[in-house]
């Protein structure tokens, strides 16, 4: 991989010197997420392609870490790790075949089972970057405990490619819970929410918490689907307390993957905004919607304008993010990313200044402007 | 370790202390500001007392609009600043700067806001960790990093060392149970990291801030994710006639899919030195004891203590016990919590690192940790979290005895040493301060401790928060260098020196 790397750098530094934009991509399955380039921007860019570098680099079950190139496919790692029955307790999303590991890391998405296991960043343990001077540096390790220096991994998590490529990175994982079983309610918006109230003062082995509307039916009737992961007795103790109808494992697979890849009918209309809220915000009212996370993630298919939305997001503890949207629509002047507040803007924007001084990784994709 | 004076800065221009007392005067009332020595000496040092050094002014805050006035005030006329919780840290992080004001939140000990159904806790920087768990466990709730210094040590320090616990294994480091932190800037603005929702807008900055051991803002305020509090938790003792074996259990029990409350490991000479103190009922003919816990409903419990003996016994366990009832439990605890003062007990002084290591290398590092006790004449215990391999050497010397205290930090910058050898860090949870800055050039490469740098100026471009801990300069590597000749080989040869 020496020599894809060295290339890769030489790539990047001729970018720099020729003050020409680079955009970071993996399997191109998330390229709809963030700001888009200005198309001045994209006509310039080059494509730093991140697929050259795959492979798993170092895999010790009982460490419970996982490291590889960032260009390995998403499959590939969840095919390695499921041989030695462990997990990516993330559960990152994949929207499309090719989605790669970098790309999961860099966009700092997670999944369904990120209620009860953590969020992506929780688990990301070591990195190599590729920054702008074309130097390839490393942050963390393979250790579960390091505080040797500031945290630029977890920064690199969720940053969408705005410091520099991650060429490597070591993640945490997880054992396949012995047992994993999920339920159904058929209920509305505002009963599943009532069902989640609470959940997490509870110890429930609950570990995902979705609600999708019916596409068959309209009056607000949908499912609710609890996924319960843990010891035998646990889940068998919270089965009989929480009620539901059983789904069978091979089902039960298919709902979670639809729906943490977006593949039901919901997602298909847009535009589609994302919310992420405090936990036990009731039913919000600003169009159709499903929730992830207990309620605390809330799809939302609605015209409204990104202002209200936002205000909205605020008050309730979280941001709104435009997350999907056809090509047609004026993406928000400020961006699809809620704005951030002046202070924290200022320290991004040196930051910034300090990995990416003339600003080619990515440019403005995740902060306008930067 | 007369390390102190030469880590200050000597180019720093020397300020007018009357100027600084005026300013602090305006923003803040007479009783807040301590100036005379006798009132400064209780804050000339955390717990790593080896490290001394008196501040200039000592200022204890009651209010966020006072800490901004604070802050202005140093920024203005130029004045580093050091942040302090309760002065339980272990690397010298909270070590006063001599021309420096040292910012005291003891007194932000407030629990401002408990939300019952969400599980979570605003509470200020100044309440104690074990505080937190005391008021909210009427709820049937609980914070769960669980430092050793737990009754005494800080949220506010726990956000800045990124402090782990026993505990950490199942539940996660600091980074992992805080939802958002309010911060003071250097020049006086705030502003929020994290949020209340699953993420936040913008890059990461929560996840950089937590563990920056005080350098890059100061917190006034932090949301804690609460968890429900476990209805039964069991430990298991499980002795092995050799380290070897026990780390092998270990890793078997992980690969059993088993992922333990607590799993501990303590040596012999832990043992031997613990229970006398203690009486936890130690198995102290073991070469090496393990302490593993399972938490859960009751069945949940009985389900895993079954999984987890089998495991033990089939690797070769001597001899395994479980708690049979809650006070047990917390018998086995005390001796691993009160394993430092134990250590203090049996020798004048002790020397704790904290390095993590893969744990597939562990009988290695032992077995080299076991070598240098005679290189450099000391011994040393080790109380190990083996679950997420963070090794705790305690290396026991007398510090009347000048060659003593040489070798023992040396022995302490040897093990560090090999830990990054094997793939591991310098620090797992007690952060680098003062005390591990000289490590930091061998764990890192200059580019990498140049972007820290670049991380730093970015949240504080005056450089006045903390500074001179945790990032050593160009010079101090060099300098470094230059006294661990391995081999005859120079490290970092790249290195331009002076």
């Amino acid at each position: 991989m020496d020599y894809v790397l060295s290339q890769m750098s030489e790539q990047v530094t001729a970018a720099r010197a020729n003050f020409r934009p680079v955009e970071i991509v993996g399997g191109g399955t998330k390229r709809f997420l963030g700001n888009p380039l200005s198309t001045q921007s994209q006509d310039k860019a080059i494509r730093l392609e991140m697929k050259a570098l795959s492979g798993v680099i170092d895999y010790e079950p009982n460490e419970l870490v996982i490291t590889a190139w960032a260009g390995t496919p998403l499959q590939e790692i969840e095919a390695t790790l499921a041989k030695e029955n462990q997990m990516l307790a993330f559960d990152p999303p994949s929207f499309g075949l090719g989605s790669t590991i970098g790309g999961a890391v860099a966009a700092g998405l997670s999944g369904p089972l990120s209620f009860g296991y953590g969020p992506l960043r929780h688990y990301v343990l070591g990195t190599q970057l590729l920054d702008a001077q074309g130097r390839v540096l490393t942050f963390g390790g393979q250790v579960m405990k390091n505080v040797a220096g500031y945290d630029v991994s977890r920064l690199l998590a969720g940053s969408l490619g705005m410091f520099g490529a991650i060429v490597q990175l070591s993640l945490k994982v997880m054992p396949v819970p012995l047992r994993d079983q999920t339920v159904l309610f058929a209920v509305d918006e505002s009963e599943a929410l009532a069902r989640c109230a609470g959940l997490r003062a509870k110890s429930w082995p609950v570990k995902a918490a979705s609600w999708l509307p019916s596409a068959k039916e309209s009056g607000g009737k949908g499912e609710l689907a609890m996924r319960l992961c843990g010891a035998q007795s646990a889940v068998k103790e919270a089965r009989e307390a929480l009620g539901g109808d059983l789904l069978e494992p091979e089902l039960a697979g298919q709902w979670w993957a639809n729906f943490r890849d977006q593949k039901t009918h919901f997602f298909a209309g847009q535009p589609l905004w994302r919310m992420a809220v405090r936990s036990n915000t009731p039913v919000l009212s600003l169009g159709d919607t499903a929730f992830d996370m207990g309620g605390e993630v809330r799809w939302i298919r609605t015209d409204r304008e990104a202002q209200e939305l936002r205000t909205r997001a605020s008050e309730a503890g979280g941001h709104a993010t435009l997350f999907r949207w056809d090509g047609e629509q004026p993406v928000p002047p400020n961006g699809v990313f809620q704005p951030l507040g002046a202070t924290t803007l200022a320290v991004v924007k040196r930051l910034k200044d300090e990995f990416d001084p003339k600003s080619i990784f990515n440019s403005g994709r995740l902060v306008a402007g930067l | 370790m007369n390390a102190t004076n030469d880590l200050l800065d000597a180019g720093r221009v020397e300020t007018d202390i009357d100027e600084i007392l005026h300013a602090l005067n305006t923003v803040l009332p007479a009783h807040c500001i301590l100036a005379r020595r006798e009132q400064m000496r209780p804050y000339e040092c955390d717990g790593l007392s080896l490290y001394r050094q008196m501040p200039l002014i000592v200022v204890l805050p009651e209010t966020e609009e006072q800490v901004r006035g604070v802050l202005r005030a140093c920024r203005r006329l130029n004045v580093p600043v050091v942040t302090r919780g309760a002065g339980t840290g272990l690397s010298g992080g909270a070590m006063p700067h001599a021309q420096g004001v040292l910012l005291g939140m003891s007194k932000f000990n407030r629990i401002k806001h408990v939300d019952p159904l969400a599980a979570t806790a605003v509470v200020e920087p100044g309440v104690r960790n074990l505080a937190v768990s005391e008021a909210v466990a009427h709820l049937g709730l609980y914070y769960a990093p669980d430092p050793s210094s737990q009754i005494a040590c800080t949220i506010g320090g726990n956000v800045s060392e990124n402090s782990g616990g026993v505990h950490c294994l199942k539940y996660g480091l600091t980074i992992h149970n805080v939802l958002k932190v309010r911060v003071v800037t250097l020049d006086g603005e705030v502003m929020e990291l994290g949020s209340e929702s699953p993420d936040a807008a913008g890059p990461d900055l929560l996840s950089t801030f937590v563990g920056s051991e005080g350098m890059l803002g100061v917190v006034t305020e932090v949301t804690l994710r609460l968890l429900p509090k476990p209805t039964l938790a069991k430990v298991i003792m499980a002795s092995f006639d050799d380290v070897e074996t026990a780390g092998q259990a270990v890793a078997a029990v992980i690969a059993a899919g088993i992922i333990p409350a607590g799993l501990e490991m303590m040596d012999q000479r832990a043992t031997e030195m613990v229970e006398p103190f203690v009486n936890a009922g130690y198995d102290t003919s073991a070469k090496a004891i393990l302490l593993c816990e399972s938490d859960g409903t009751e069945a949940e419990v009985a389900e895993e203590i079954a999984r987890m003996t089998a495991v033990f016994e089939k690797v070769g366990a001597t001899r395994t016990q479980v708690s049979t009832s809650e006070e047990e439990r917390l018998r086995f605890w005390a001796g691993r919590k009160n394993a430092f003062p134990a250590a203090g007990r049996v020798s004048p002084d002790y020397y704790c690192m904290d390095g993590t290591i893969p744990r597939r290398r562990l009988s290695e590092v032992l077995q080299a940790i076991e070598e240098m006790e005679t290189t450099y004449g000391l011994r040393c215990a080790n109380v190990f979290h083996a679950g997420d391999g963070n090794l705790h050497p305690l290396i026991l010397f007398d510090s009347n005895r000048e060659a003593e205290v040489e070798n023992a930090e040396a022995f302490g910058a040897a093990i560090l040493e090999l830990c990054v050898k094997v793939g591991g860090a310098i620090t797992g949870e007690h952060g680098v301060g003062l005390e591990k800055i000289n490590q930091m050039c061998v764990q890192f490469g200059r580019d990498e401790l140049d972007v820290f740098l670049s991380v730093k100026r970015s949240f504080d471009p005056d450089g006045l928060l903390n500074p001179e801990k945790v990032i050593p300069t160009l010079a101090r590597c060099a300098e470094y260098g230059k006294m661990h000749v391995h081999g005859g080989q120079l490290p970092f040869i790249d290195l331009p020196r002076f």
